[in-house]
């Protein structure tokens, strides 16, 4: 690998200007470092994916199969006629550049191909010389190219520098959204056995054991066995949470990340004391044990096998509705997919209704599931949680959207209002950097491995720019998210350009606030770090309560008591 | 770029001298109304065209907080749940081009990531489309006899400033500041001369022929204005055998040639996003696919790995691990 440059040295090596030579005329180079590696061919094989083979980036010979000039004209004909965005954003687009500033790839690498007018023109140069009649005629002066290995080679390299975040979408003014046609040139390259190990090697994954981390049934039960030792360890109380048990009122599904990785174990961990505080009839499972898809960034079809597991175990466990855990791309299928490619729901299944505070959520009504952090803003909001802010208090937070939540859902307000009830200390970063304009983590949509660190960071250097903001000037030490892939790429993103700032997920910051029925005295964070604003107790009172846990762990009743800090931080 | 400026030029070139050369009733009858009847027939296809595709997913953007719980407040315009407040959207997107509006621009200083608010494509794109709008719909007072009062009126207010013994439109003044400012971008701003195409610059070309033609012949090299009011009211009243009346100028064919090739050009070109805004699927569907489920016409059968295969693969595992099963591994067998 390339020997990465600092962040100082990276943000003086980003230039603006243009090449002499037309984009036409310019073809990727491979390096180490610039290219994610391919995926195995025995895992396309396996997934029963077109053309699978052993190929590498930096070779001339792509192996290609024979027919491949045939198999991409049929390809993008056949989508043309099922997408009408497809369609309508390669003709409508009249290269105005407004969205050219928006890509946080194109900030980061001043690459002109990373505007999303040109990463678009790379696929719409070549639907205009094979669909247009324009393109046929005239050729290059409208713009149309002939389709070649290099134009391949190029769809790889730039549709993998796209993280299908959709902030392009939101300036351009006839809404041509980029995701849309990267997660079709991908499915075009997936025809000709081209893909990233990255993304196929999970998709592959969650085809067989239920989620992207290849965590077998027993061997996830043993992991969520063992965080809930250490919630025992932190807060005395004993969590024993059900698995694949039919009969529950909600099944609750999550990113297997958040099961299996530092910091998103933290997040769990608060997920499952919040559902013991609250007495949530739930299940876990470990057949549907994963809320990401990275079907999402193979094709259409691989979303919706992945995805049809949830409904599957709803049905089959008889649930109610689904509870989902914090995740961005997860809630991109979830909310703008599921029910179209696998709805209806299950007949067991009724609108949800939280069983603690009575709230119809009415905007879920055909999905079915609902968002953790709208379930826990509706608890908060009716004073149904014991929350002690100033475990918090030497946490100076600041909260990063994730880019499907806020342009895909439009969750903005729920996860704040969160936050600000379970902290004392939070602080916006600047305005066009956050809620529907925020910035990627600079490694969605499958990007986030470790062998193109360098592309990542670029990438990655408005959100972290907006983060070394706050950190100067409101002395910011936590960056709260509300996504999985964030809390796995947002570290080394703040390590690079912000150090000193920690990641957090959502939940567990409100796990660490959250007073339970019979706790301990809480001396630790839900990372076993000692709170610094913990007040001396007598000894006597600490062991009062515990003697009382077994006996108000299953009374629901218990749920409504005391919620004295529930105001605390509105304001 | 230099292209499209040769191609507008040798289009003048053809309307001027195959008008002097005698060809009236080619440049004054036949030409413009083949172009009319591309423009609709093209236009109508284009639309048809993309029509045909369905929307298989609702992919609205949402630009603000969509509507959840009750006490939540909703951004009912860049967000919007129901119907109506999806077409205040689109009217917003069509008539204020409020997408346009939100543009920004970014910049690395000291390295450090600075934006700042830049509205200027966003002017001028409104200026241009409006202008454009007035001035199509000034030109009915050529079509329809007698010219009704809202047309004499927008004129008046239009003509405020009277320059010499001409009273001086506005909107003339705007719509060529407009289009100079999106071909001048183009030109001088090397990131989007990079972007831009040989048929990004031809329409603004062409506009600029259409309407430094049509100033011409307002201000400068004028017209016998009655003696083209009597042609276009032989065309629009199928009156094709009339003779061409004599005193018209060759600036104006020029104008009416310049017209025609853009009615012609239309439907095949990046024009026609005037249609296409209507159909962006990011933009014209209702953000409440949680509420309401999104239909897809093709949506292929459901193929996945089932419970049942999953416990086959694992049940020995599961058993001992202590988790519910379907069948015990004893029953399983065979």
């Amino acid at each position: 690998m390339s020997k990465m440059p600092n962040s100082a040295e990276l943000a003086k090596s980003i230039s603006y200007s243009v090449p002499q030579k037309g984009w036409m005329d310019i073809k990727p180079e491979f390096r180490p470092g610039n290219y994610a590696y391919p995926a195995k061919e025995d895992t396309m094989r396996g997934l029963g994916m077109p053309n699978p083979h052993t190929w590498a980036p930096e070779n001339e010979d792509w192996g290609l199969p024979k027919n491949w000039e045939k198999i991409i004209y049929n390809a993008l004909k056949v989508r043309l006629e099922k997408y009408r965005s497809l369609k309508v954003f390669m003709d409508t687009c009249v290269r105005c550049g407004a969205c050219a500033d928006k890509c946080h790839f194109y900030i980061g690498s001043g690459d002109p191909k990373n505007m999303p007018v040109l990463r678009a023109e790379l696929l719409r140069s070549v639907y205009r010389k094979d669909f247009t009649t324009a393109g046929k005629l005239l050729g290059k002066v409208a713009g149309a190219r002939k389709l070649d290995k290099d134009v391949i080679k190029e769809w790889f390299y730039y549709f993998y520098q796209c993280t299908e975040c959709r902030r392009c979408s939101l300036f351009c003014p006839y809404g041509i959204d980029t995701a849309e046609i990267t997660m079709i040139v991908r499915e075009l390259l997936h025809e000709l056995g081209l893909g990233l190990h990255w993304i196929m090697d999970p998709v592959s994954n969650c085809n067989r054991t239920g989620n992207h981390l290849g965590i077998q049934p027993h061997a996830f039960k043993e992991i969520v066995e063992f965080l809930c030792d250490d919630i025992e360890e932190i807060t005395g109380v004993r969590i024993d949470p059900p698995f694949n048990e039919p009969g529950h009122e909600v099944l609750f599904i999550t990113p297997s990340g958040d099961v299996f990785a530092d910091p998103g174990i933290y997040t769990f961990m608060g997920y499952l004391m919040l559902f013991h505080e609250i007495g949530l009839d739930y299940t876990l499972s470990t057949y549907a044990s994963e809320g990401g898809n990275f079907g999402l960034f193979t094709s259409a079809d691989m979303m919706k096998k992945i995805n049809a597991k949830m409904y599957a175990e709803a049905d089959r466990l008889g649930a109610k509705w689904i509870l989902g855990g914090e995740c961005g791309h997860m809630w991109r299928v979830v909310h703008q997919y599921m029910d179209t490619m696998n709805g209806p729901t299950p007949s067991c299944m009724e609108v949800p209704k939280s069983p603690i505070t009575g709230t119809v959520f009415k905007h879920a009504a055909s999905t079915k599931m609902v968002h953790i952090a709208e379930f826990t803003a509706d608890l908060i909001k009716h004073n149904k949680l014991n929350l002690d802010l100033s475990r918090n208090d030497h946490l100076n937070v600041t909260f990063h959207d994730s880019c499907n939540p806020a342009r895909a859902m439009g969750m903005l307000e729920e996860p704040r209002y969160v936050l600000q009830n379970v902290c004392n200390n939070f602080f916006e970063m600047p305005e066009n950097t956050i809620r529907e304009q925020t910035f990627c983590c600079g490694a969605g949509s499958g990007l986030n491995t470790e062998e193109i660190m360098e592309i990542r960071m670029r990438g990655a250097l408005p959100r972290g720019n907006a983060l070394r903001h706050v950190q100067e000037k409101h002395d910011v030490n936590t960056l709260a998210c509300i996504c999985a892939i964030d809390r796995a790429t947002l570290p080394p993103l703040a390590d690079y350009w912000a150090p000193g700032v920690n990641v957090v997920g959502l939940h567990e910051l409100v796990a660490n606030a959250l007073v339970m029925k019979g706790e301990k005295r809480r001396t630790m964070d839900l990372r076993q770090e000692d709170l610094p604003n913990v007040p001396d107790e007598p000894e006597e009172e600490d062991e009062m309560p515990e003697e009382l846990t077994g006996g108000a762990e299953a009374d629901d009743a218990a749920a409504d008591a005391g919620a004295d800090n529930g105001e605390g931080g509105e304001e | 770029m230099l292209i499209s400026l040769l191609a507008v030029i040798a289009l003048g070139c053809v309307a001027w001298f195959g008008t002097s050369a005698g060809f009236q009733f080619a440049f004054g009858i036949i030409i413009p109304v083949l172009a009319l009847a591309v423009f609709i027939f093209g236009f109508c296809l284009r639309m048809m065209g993309w029509s045909r595709s369905p929307v298989p997913f609702n992919i609205a953007t949402t630009g603000g907080q969509t509507r959840s719980l009750d006490w939540v407040r909703p951004n009912r315009l860049d967000s919007p749940y129901s119907k109506i407040a999806t077409i205040g959207r689109m009217t917003l997107e069509i008539l204020a081009f409020r997408s346009l509006f939100r543009n920004s621009s970014t910049q690395i200083k000291d390295g450090r990531m600075v934006q700042w608010s830049a509205p200027w494509l966003w002017i001028a794109a409104l200026a241009f489309h409006y202008t454009f709008l007035l001035v199509f719909l000034r030109h009915f007072r050529f079509f329809i006899e007698p010219v009704p009062f809202f047309l004499t009126w927008g004129e008046a207010l239009d003509g405020l400033m009277q320059v010499g013994a001409v009273r001086f439109l506005m909107t003339d003044g705007v719509i060529v500041a407009a289009i100079l400012f999106l071909l001048g971008r183009r030109i001088l701003l090397p990131r989007i001369r990079y972007i831009s195409l040989p048929s990004d610059y031809f329409p603004l070309f062409l506009l600029l022929g259409v309407t430094l033609s049509g100033i011409c012949m307002r201000y400068f090299d004028k017209t016998d204005i009655s003696s083209v009011k009597v042609l276009i009211m032989n065309v629009v009243g199928f009156n094709w055998g009339q003779p061409i009346p004599e005193g018209i100028s060759s600036m104006f064919y020029l104008h009416l040639f310049f017209v025609s090739v853009l009615l012609m050009y239309f439907p095949f070109s990046k024009l026609m996003h005037m249609g296409g805004v209507f159909l962006s699927p990011t933009r014209n569907l209702p953000a409440n696919s949680r509420a309401v489920r999104h239909i897809n016409p093709w949506n292929p059968p459901k193929k996945y790995r089932t419970y049942a295969e999953y416990e086959d693969e694992f049940r020995e595992a599961m058993a001992e691990a202590g988790l519910p099963l379907e069948k015990e591994p004893e029953n399983a067998a065979g």
